[in-house]
């Protein structure tokens, strides 16, 4: 059976998604290896998920497309470089958050900023997707790509515990 | 690069928008120049627009990220990231990115008078002995240094313009006013930009 980060990886690819940039997660880390494992994919890690967005930006403007690789702590970081970047010029950034602080969660602290993160899109008017089944992962990565793409405007996909399993005491 | 040693004690103070103005008139090949939020970005607009300029109107800190990404997007060309030393105090990390990255086509200019003078001149890092270039070597950038004057100054753009970089040089400013203020329309400072890069037809 193909996994979901096969999926991921190789929707990504045929989006011509090619640069990735992450702050590594346990959760991402078959993702990350495949992409690595793929020489397609521009892959590297960056010392702040801030950082991962500017440079998926500025790649956007001189035209490649990317992706930025986060959990969920990492996107509590950037509220301010999405919306004074991102939202304002305009440019489709495309951000994978794995979902932590949920679902057999044994860190309070990510439970907690886990909370802030729906809201915070909500508040920003930000297109964004739970990926949460294996059936609907292509689909779901896909349009919110082209809708990104098309609408130049950042978009959000939360990896689900549900989907991926995510990490557990 | 030349001087390698110099420290920013021994770094002349110089006019920021005639330093601006001196790179500017450097720019033959449609080079890029991302310009970071605050005076800096504010000179750059006044030294005469490019459609090959980005002003940023926010998101302070990620001047060089972006440039790194426009860099790595477009290799045959050579991109400027022009910041200032409170906003790369912010995002110093980057740093370590690019040298890791090894990205040839970018060179980092860090514009630094020691003031967030934006603000009302409270003093940043830099301003009470932070060294910028040496942080830059500890990250992994060989091809950092400071500009010791005017003259040198335009030399490394030369070197930075010529070779494979990356590359950072480090320039003490003084704290005179900007000479203008951007537009503040992002989609179309984002638009120009891309059509400037030749993204957009």
């Amino acid at each position: 059976m193909t996994t979901w980060w096969e999926i991921v990886r190789d929707v990504l690819k045929r989006n011509e998604v090619k640069l990735i940039t992450y702050v590594p997660d346990n959760v991402l880390n078959p993702l990350i290896k495949a992409i690595h494992a793929d020489p397609y994919f521009h892959a590297f890690v960056t010392a702040r998920e801030e950082e991962a967005l500017g440079i998926v930006a500025g790649a956007w403007m001189g035209g490649m497309r990317g992706i930025v690789l986060m959990q969920t702590s990492g996107f509590a970081t950037l509220p301010n470089a999405i919306a004074s970047l991102a939202l304002p010029y305009q440019i489709p950034v495309l951000m994978m958050v794995s979902e932590r602080g949920t679902l057999g969660e044994f860190n309070v602290g990510q439970a907690t900023v886990a909370r802030t993160m729906r809201p915070v899109l909500d508040a920003m008017g930000m297109e964004h997707h739970t990926m949460s089944r294996l059936d609907e992962a292509e689909f779901i990565l896909d349009r919110t790509i082209r809708q990104a793409v098309t609408t130049q405007q950042p978009a959000c996909l939360i990896l689900s515990p549900l989907l991926t399993g995510g990490k557990a005491p | 690069m030349n001087n390698a040693a110099t420290t920013r004690d021994q770094a002349k103070v110089m006019g920021r928008f005639d330093i601006t103005k001196r790179l500017v008139a450097k720019l033959q090949h449609d080079e890029a120049v991302i310009g970071g939020i605050g005076h800096t970005n504010w000179d750059l607009w006044a030294s005469g627009r490019r459609p090959q300029n980005f002003y940023m109107l926010g998101s302070m800190g990620l001047a060089v990220p972006i440039a790194m990404g426009v860099a790595l997007a477009q290799p045959d060309r050579k991109v400027f990231a022009l910041e200032g030393d409170g906003s790369i105090l912010m995002q110093l990390g980057c740093l370590a990115t690019v040298a890791n990255q090894k990205v040839r086509n970018l060179a980092i200019i860090i514009m630094d008078n020691g003031i967030y003078q934006i603000t009302g001149g409270q003093p940043t890092a830099t301003g009470m002995g932070t060294d910028v270039v040496a942080i830059a070597r500890g990250a992994g950038l060989a091809n950092a240094a400071w500009a010791t004057d005017e003259a040198h100054f335009e030399a490394l753009m030369d070197q930075a313009l010529t070779e494979p970089g990356p590359f950072l040089v480090g320039v003490r400013t003084d704290e005179q006013k900007p000479y203008g203020q951007t537009e503040r329309d992002p989609p179309q400072l984002r638009d120009r930009f891309m059509r400037g890069l030749g993204v957009k037809k």
